[in-house]
Parts: C-alpha cells; structure tokens; sequence
C-alpha cells in the first residue's frame, strides 16, 4: 500500500464494525448459550435470525409499528424455538453430535424452504423507526445504526443479568456445568434446556429484526449468520458468553479494516484467518485463559 | 422408608447389580461397604434415577421410583453426595448452595433459615460464599456437597466416600457431620472404604461383593467380627 488510509475511514469503518459486531454479538450468544448447555451445535441458529425478521416484516406491513413488530418476532421465535426443541433436539440428547448436527442441518433447509414458500422470493424491506443522520467527517451516518448498537447491548446486558441473578440463572449456570449433578439438585434440566433454546431463538428473532432495515429480509439470509455466529462463537470459545461477544467485535472490526485495503467480499477471508489460527493455535477460543 | 427391592442394573451390556435388597429406615444412618467397583456406587445411581433398573423397584414411602427423572427424585426428600463431589466449579459457594433452594413452595424467610443454619454447622462456607466452587480445598468442598445436599431439607442423603482423599482431622469432621444430620432425623446411606468409620456411625451394614450384597448386620456385631470384615474387605 503506498497510500496512506485516512484516519477519518478508519474512524468510519471502527464505528461500522462495532455496529456489526453487536448485531453478530446477539445472534452468537445465543448460539453459544446453546452449545453450553446441551452441546448442541446449533445449525439452524441463521434461520431463526431470518424467520424472525419475516415475522417482524409481516408485523410490521400489518401494524405499521416497528417496535411491535419486534416484540412480536421476539415472542413467536422464542415459542416457535421451544417447540422446536422440545420436539427434535430432546429426544436426540446425549446422542453423537454428528445426530443433533444433521437434525439442525435438515431444520434449516426446512425453514428456509418454508420461508420460500410462505414469503416468496423477493427481498422484503423492514422501514427503520428511527431516520435522522448525523455527521460523521465525511458522511451523513444515520442514527439508526447507533441505536441497533446500543440496543444489542441492552439486550446483551440484560441477558447477562438474567443469567447472574434470579432463579433461572442459577438453574441455566449449574445446568451448563454439570448437567446430571444439577438434576440431583432438583433442577428440571429438560425444562431448562427448552427454556434456553426459547431464549437463544429470541435473541435472533431480535437480531433478525433489528438487521432488517440495513441489509433486507430474504429466505437465504439466515446462512451467512450462521457461519458468522460460528466463526465468533469459536474464535471466542464455545459455550463462552463473554469470549462470543469479545470475538463479535474483534471479527466485525477485523472485516471492517480489512475491507478499507481490499474489496468486502474479500474481507470476510480475513474472519477465516482468525478462525483457521484461532483453531491452529488457541482451539479453547482467544478470549479464555488457557485451562490449566 | 427407602427401600431397593431385587434391583438389577446393567451398564449397556455389563451386568452391574445382581438382585440387590437394600432397606433404610426412617433416621436410620446404614453403612454400604465393598472393595472398590463392586456396585456401590451404581447402588446410589440407581436409587437416584441417573441409572435405571432393568429390574427391581426402588420404593420410597411406598412410592415406586423407578423411571423417575433425577430432579423428581430429588423433589420427594432424597439428596446425592457423590463421591467426587461435583461441585459447580464456576458458581459461587453461595450459588451452590442456591441451587437446591430454587424450589417452588419455599418462602424468603426459609430460604435464609435453612443458609444460616448450614453457614453454622459450616462457618468456613460463610467466610467464602462469594468465592468461585473450584477454589475450595478438598475438605471445604466435601462440605459444600453435603452442605448443597441439606438445602434440599431432604428426609435421606446418599453419602459416596465423603472420606476419600481427606485428611485424617477432615475425616474427624466428616464424622461430626453425619451425627449432626443423624440427631436432625436425616437418614443416611453411606458408602464408605472407611471401615472403622462406618461400623461408628452405622446401626445397619450391608457388605457387597461383584454386584451383590453378601452381608448384612448391626453395626455392633461386626465391630468384634473381624473375619467376616477381612474375608470381604481384606482389612
């Protein structure tokens, strides 16, 4: 590179990769929520990011609200997850992964296909609720993409809190680390397992709906938040929240920098990078301490 | 009040409990002794509901548990101490014990009796409550397991080697422990390779062999019978 980049893109592209970063962050934790407490690796994470955001278009058309359009997404992704659940991956715990992998695999080709059939396949716009911009150097930078920061981290914020404090936290944490000794405490793990899918799905059905408004809702959206979610969620170390959300940004900004020197489809070959080495040399995650 | 009836319990195709009659009464401390893999561990499972019976009946309070899932078992009064502890390593002290206390039905107020009573009989529980499960030494999480296991308020406790890998002054502890729960009317079936500690503590003694229980009888009469402690246990 013989010109020198700007700071003020640099400045640009830092605010873009935290805005992704945290979109990724909601729809990775709950995926690694997931793994942690059932070692399910959950292949059909990217098709309830994408139902939710149909659900919440269709709301959306209907009521004209985009905060209740989001709700509603929340609420029937996260009924729609524990039915889910409870119906496939249940009877299939304790099995070889390789069983709840395929199981979720053959899910997401369900629900993509069902998304084709029920919405058709042109993309669908969700109308962002809030429009003002404001002037970032060179850019009008809209509001909105803050605000999706923010909220992703309110949510994120207030999930850790669930987790931490309560009756349900406690049952989650315990059931994450040791599945049969929290159910001799009288811990109803089956319940809790369905109860964190339930939470998981919600999550994306947020994320779905809140990306809506910067990259459109299509039936094949549900793929590329998948494989991101998954990149993070071992770049951070599977089942762990905190590394998820650390590696969410760390990969997002990664893009972000990346596709300052070259082309952003080439960029996402730098979150491979960090995957492959990730996997190379720290398989716990990177942001762990090395387990002794 | 608990009782194994001809239970048979099979690891895939290895057949572990070969027709095994246990009985516990009500307040009632009963010793399970036996070299090492003999079943009784699988004994504990069993009754637990993490191993299921092939045959048999496990009946509590004339209630037949078999088939039960493990956190119902735990909901009818019966609380597990396994024998290598399984502390939540990354909860604190005081949310081991939470989890047993998360139950429908207990007010705020009996919640806090039933930590201060335990933070009592186990000071050392309440100096540490905010640190992480995984920190404690050996002994303070044999504690914490028993400690965890009495926030159920459960009628009997299924002990697995709370001696194993302790010093000998922890053992003394242990000790007091089980005479603690025993005034408090808590029964308790204890797996032990301590033999002289069992035959103290215990009224009852089965003694098990490769599956199958091969002796049973007080305390008191096995404590002058030191062939029948040798030709089993070979001590």
């Amino acid at each position: 590179m013989t010109v020198p980049i700007p700071i003020e893109q640099i400045l640009v592209q830092t605010v873009n990769g935290i805005v992704s970063g945290m979109i990724l962050a909601l729809v990775a934790s709950g995926l690694t929520l997931i793994f942690g407490i059932m070692d399910v690796v959950n292949f059909a994470h990217g098709e309830l990011v994408m139902l939710g955001a149909f659900v919440g278009a269709t709301t959306l058309a209907s009521t004209g609200s985009f905060w209740l359009a989001f709700v509603t997404a929340v609420l029937v992704l996260a009924v729609f997850g524990a039915a889910l659940q409870a119906s496939t991956l249940r009877p299939l715990l304790g099995r070889d992964p390789l069983t709840t992998i395929l199981a979720t695999f053959g899910i997401s080709l369900v629900l993509q296909k069902y998304a084709l059939w029920q919405w058709g396949p042109s993309a669908r716009k969700i109308q962002e609720p809030i429009t003002g911009q404001f002037h970032l150097f060179y850019l009008e930078y809209p509001w909105y993409r803050v605000a999706t920061a923010i909220f992703a981290a309110a949510i994120i914020g207030a999930l850790w809190l669930f987790l931490r404090r309560g009756k349900y936290g406690i049952w989650i944490r315990a059931a994450t680390q040791d599945r049969i000794m929290a159910s001799a405490m009288g811990i109803p793990v089956p319940l809790v397992h369905t109860m964190v899918f339930a939470i998981g799905s919600g999550m994306a059905a947020a994320s779905g709906v809140l990306f809506g408004p910067l990259g459109g809702v299509t039936q094949t959206m549900g793929f590329d938040f998948t494989l991101r979610a998954f990149i993070v969620v071992v770049v951070g170390g599977m089942g762990n929240l905190g590394g998820s959300i650390l590696a969410s940004i760390f990969v997002s900004l990664l893009e972000a920098y990346a596709s300052l020197v070259v082309s952003p489809a080439q960029a996402v070959i730098a979150s491979f990078v960090a995957l492959i080495l990730t996997l190379l040399f720290r398989p716990t995650g990177l942001f762990v301490p090395t387990p002794k | 009040m608990l009782a194994l009836e001809n239970v048979h319990t099979y690891y895939g195709k290895s057949h572990i409990l070969h027709d095994v009659s246990i009985e516990v009464g009500r307040g009632e401390v009963v010793g399970l002794l036996g070299r090492n893999g003999v079943g009784k561990s699988t004994t504990l499972k069993t009754i637990m509901g993490l191993v299921r019976p092939a045959e048999g009946r496990v009946v509590f309070e004339g209630k037949d548990l078999a088939g039960l899932a493990p956190h119902k078992v735990a909901h009818v009064g019966i609380a597990y101490v396994p024998e290598d502890r399984r502390i939540f390593r990354l909860l604190s002290v005081l949310d081991n014990l939470r989890t047993g206390l998360e139950r429908p039905g207990l007010s705020a107020e009996r919640r806090q009796a039933l930590l201060e009573k335990v933070y009592t009989s186990f000071p050392v529980l309440r100096e540490r409550r905010n640190q992480a499960g995984g920190t404690l030494s050996g002994g303070e999480q044999q504690m914490l397991a028993i400690a965890r296991a009495m926030m159920l308020e459960p009628k009997i406790i299924l002990l697995d080697e709370p001696t194993e890998g302790l010093m000998p002054r922890m053992v003394g502890q242990i000790r007091e422990i089980i005479a603690i729960l025993h005034r408090e009317g808590v029964a308790i079936l204890l797996v032990e390779q301590n033999v002289r500690l069992t035959l103290e503590v215990s009224s009852r003694v089965y003694i098990m062999e490769k599956g199958q229980v091969r002796h049973h009888a007080p305390a008191a009469a096995l404590r002058g019978n030191r062939a029948v402690i040798h030709q089993y246990l070979g001590v």
